[in-house]
């Protein structure tokens, strides 16, 4: 056998997965998105460019605007502490390191339903925290904190933050720590270090970390819908409204292919940065024999 | 010459990390543009010791003072003491520009200056083709010079310099010992240089100090510590010595055999102690014409041509490891020896060291 038809033959499972799973899906949902919407609902087979006409209506706009906002903040908060943590763990004895680690990933074993259900327990008018603020002894009105944006931005902050860890502990723990030890000799202060060796030669983890929250959360609906409590629209609930409320499914694929647009530019961006700064990610950590 | 002026005092200074102790009490002074080399095993504490001259490490104890000034707490970015890394440690996103560069924008020098400086560094260096080189497009011995001109352009008050050969191959090695020592003459900075590689020091040094568990056993010039090494240790570290162990007496050591190898006796060492007596292979002589205090037979087991000299193992009667002659080519070619060969050896009482065992 030669190599290209074994290596063909291990890929292919992978390959009939994607296409089934993926692909045909993807087309499938692409195709409904040129049809009408029949009177009463359900799909009339007539070509038309109107569903995505809509898109750019005004009040659909917004919310995707409103969505870009609340995945881009809830993106700048993730990686900020996200970085911070990984920085912290890859400073860390190397023994605790996969302790910290597994500390980090582990609300991923649990479900992601279960896990936003438990905000609403602690967001609650009369919920864990304004439980806390009373024994503490706030006699006040109690804090409105669930179905506000902030619970929205807390929900995908929480859930997405062990991406951006791992996804920056990559490139952290690589570094030589000789290299931030040379800056420092050659007189730059620890700022001035982080700022002009660590971070450069950390951006590739971060920008994939920060992909992967944006992503993420610009298409979730179900930590809106739990979180926000319908108020704040954004395009996955759209998307979901239109599907399975509106009965409108041309439209909720022309909106679901918007989406998909806008995640492949950003990925598509990220992976134009990556590939500029890979020269020097290989080499952050291949220095240290020289 | 005038009164060498000390550059750096290192006094009783300690490091402990936890309950291990990397160095113990070492006191040592630096001169006025010398070439110092720091030696020892590995786990000596000579790593250890260099980090806290840069500031990665604080002492637990002792001064370390640079004209005059303790700088045990100075951090690393406000002493003017630059450190090459073994590693090299170039930064790998920059050229090698901007790496040599950098310490002086950490100065705030005007840009103007900044590049004269780097142009003229390069220049020594032999690196201007390489200046817009990334790291990883540079040979091993290139990136050596980098991380060199780095630290050079900041005209420290000390150059320190961790095991700054150790990566290149030998050949290269050599090359850049000398090449070392002429830049240290041409920049007039004081150098001081960690290296487990004894031969290295011995060429390079102008004076050195040997450390073991943390101590300092010996300081002085390559010359005084070869030919009187301060303890057994030092002897069988630093070049090639032929030990013969028995008891101490008045006028030398009597071995095993009985045979009494004669040479200054230290002063500690008392009538009937074990001690070891020395001597370097290079001191005995083959078939010694006239009278010499010690002699010995033995059986030549292996030889080995080096060049310019020939090493023999001869199997005596005076030591469970065969002695090691080297005699010149010159000389093996007036008498010629072969494995197998009985062979007469002498040396004189003034070759013989004497130690405590």
């Amino acid at each position: 056998m030669t190599r290209t038809s074994r290596s063909s033959l291990l890929m292919a499972p992978a390959l009939v997965w994607l296409t089934a799973l993926m692909v045909v899906p993807c087309a499938l949902v692409l195709a409904l998105a040129f049809f009408r919407r029949g009177i009463y609902g359900g799909i009339e087979y007539t070509f038309t460019l109107e569903n995505f006409g809509l898109v750019f209506d005004p009040l659909y706009a917004s919310i995707f605007l409103n969505s870009a906002r609340i995945a881009g903040t809830a993106t700048l908060i993730a990686v900020v502490i996200g970085y911070a943590a990984a920085y912290a763990i890859s400073a860390a004895p190397r023994r605790l390191q996969p302790v910290f680690l597994f500390f980090a990933v582990l609300p991923f074993w649990s479900n992601y339903l279960i896990r936003t259900y438990a905000w609403i327990v602690l967001l609650n008018r009369e919920g864990l925290i304004t439980q806390l603020l009373r024994w503490f002894g706030y006699t006040g009105e109690p804090p409105s904190m669930l179905y506000t944006e902030g619970a929205v931005i807390a929900g995908l902050v929480y859930n997405y933050l062990p991406f951006v860890i791992l996804a920056c502990y990559a490139p952290l723990s690589r570094l030589n720590p000789e290299l931030a030890e040379a800056s420092r000799d050659l007189g730059a202060s620890a700022i001035t270090t982080f700022r002009r060796v660590i971070l450069p030669l950390t951006v590739p983890g971060i920008a994939a970390g920060a992909v992967f929250v944006f992503v993420l959360s610009i298409g979730n609906f179900v930590t809106p819908a739990l979180l926000g409590g319908g108020r704040f629209q954004m395009i996955g609930n759209l998307v979901y409204d239109q599907f399975l409320t509106a009965n409108d499914w041309p439209f909720g694929a022309a909106l679901a292919m918007a989406l998909i647009a806008i995640m492949l530019l950003v990925l598509m961006a990220q992976a134009l940065a990556a590939n500029r700064a890979s020269g020097r990610t290989a080499q952050a950590g291949g220095d240290t024999d020289g | 010459m005038s009164e060498p002026r000390t550059l750096l005092a290192i006094d009783k200074v300690s490091k402990n990390f936890g309950r291990v102790t990397a160095v113990d009490g070492i006191s040592l002074d630096i001169r006025e543009n010398e070439f110092f080399a720091l030696l020892g095993p590995s786990g000596c504490g000579k790593t250890t010791l260099l980090r806290m001259l840069a500031g990665f490490e604080t002492p637990n104890d002792g001064r370390i003072l640079l004209d005059g000034r303790d700088i045990a707490r100075t951090p690393p970015n406000k002493r003017p003491v630059n450190l090459m890394f073994q590693s090299y440690a170039l930064f790998p996103h920059m050229s090698v520009r901007a790496n040599v560069s950098y310490g002086l924008e950490m100065e705030r020098l005007p840009a103007k200056e900044i590049r004269s400086r780097v142009d003229a560094i390069l220049a020594t260096t032999e690196l201007v083709p390489f200046a817009d080189r990334k790291p990883e497009q540079l040979s091993g011995g290139q990136k050596q010079r980098v991380a060199l001109a780095r630290a050079l352009v900041k005209r420290p008050r000390l150059l320190l310099l961790d095991e700054p050969l150790g990566a290149l191959d030998k050949k290269l090695r050599g090359a850049m010992q000398l090449e070392l020592k002429r830049l240290q003459h041409e920049v007039g900075i004081t150098f001081v240089i960690v290296t487990h590689d004894q031969e290295e020091s011995l060429v390079m040094a102008d004076r050195m100090a040997v450390l073991k568990d943390g101590k300092l056993l010996q300081c002085d010039t390559p010359h005084a510590i070869y030919e009187h090494p301060a303890d057994r240790f030092v002897a069988d570290f630093i070049g090639v010595m032929n030990f013969v162990p028995g008891k101490a007496d008045t006028d030398g050591v009597v071995a095993a055999n009985g045979m009494r190898i004669s040479g200054k006796v230290p002063a500690t060492l008392s009538p009937g102690a074990s001690a070891m007596a020395s001597v370097r292979p290079e001191r005995i002589r083959l078939f010694p014409s006239g009278e010499t205090a010690n002699r010995t037979t033995g059986t030549v087991e292996a030889l080995a041509y080096q060049g310019l000299d020939l090493q023999l193992h001869v199997r005596t009667p005076l030591s469970p490891k065969p002695f090691l002659v080297r005699v010149t080519a010159d000389a093996a070619d007036r008498r010629p020896v072969a494995s197998g060969d009985q062979v007469e050896l002498g040396w004189d009482a003034a070759d013989v060291r004497i130690f405590a065992e």
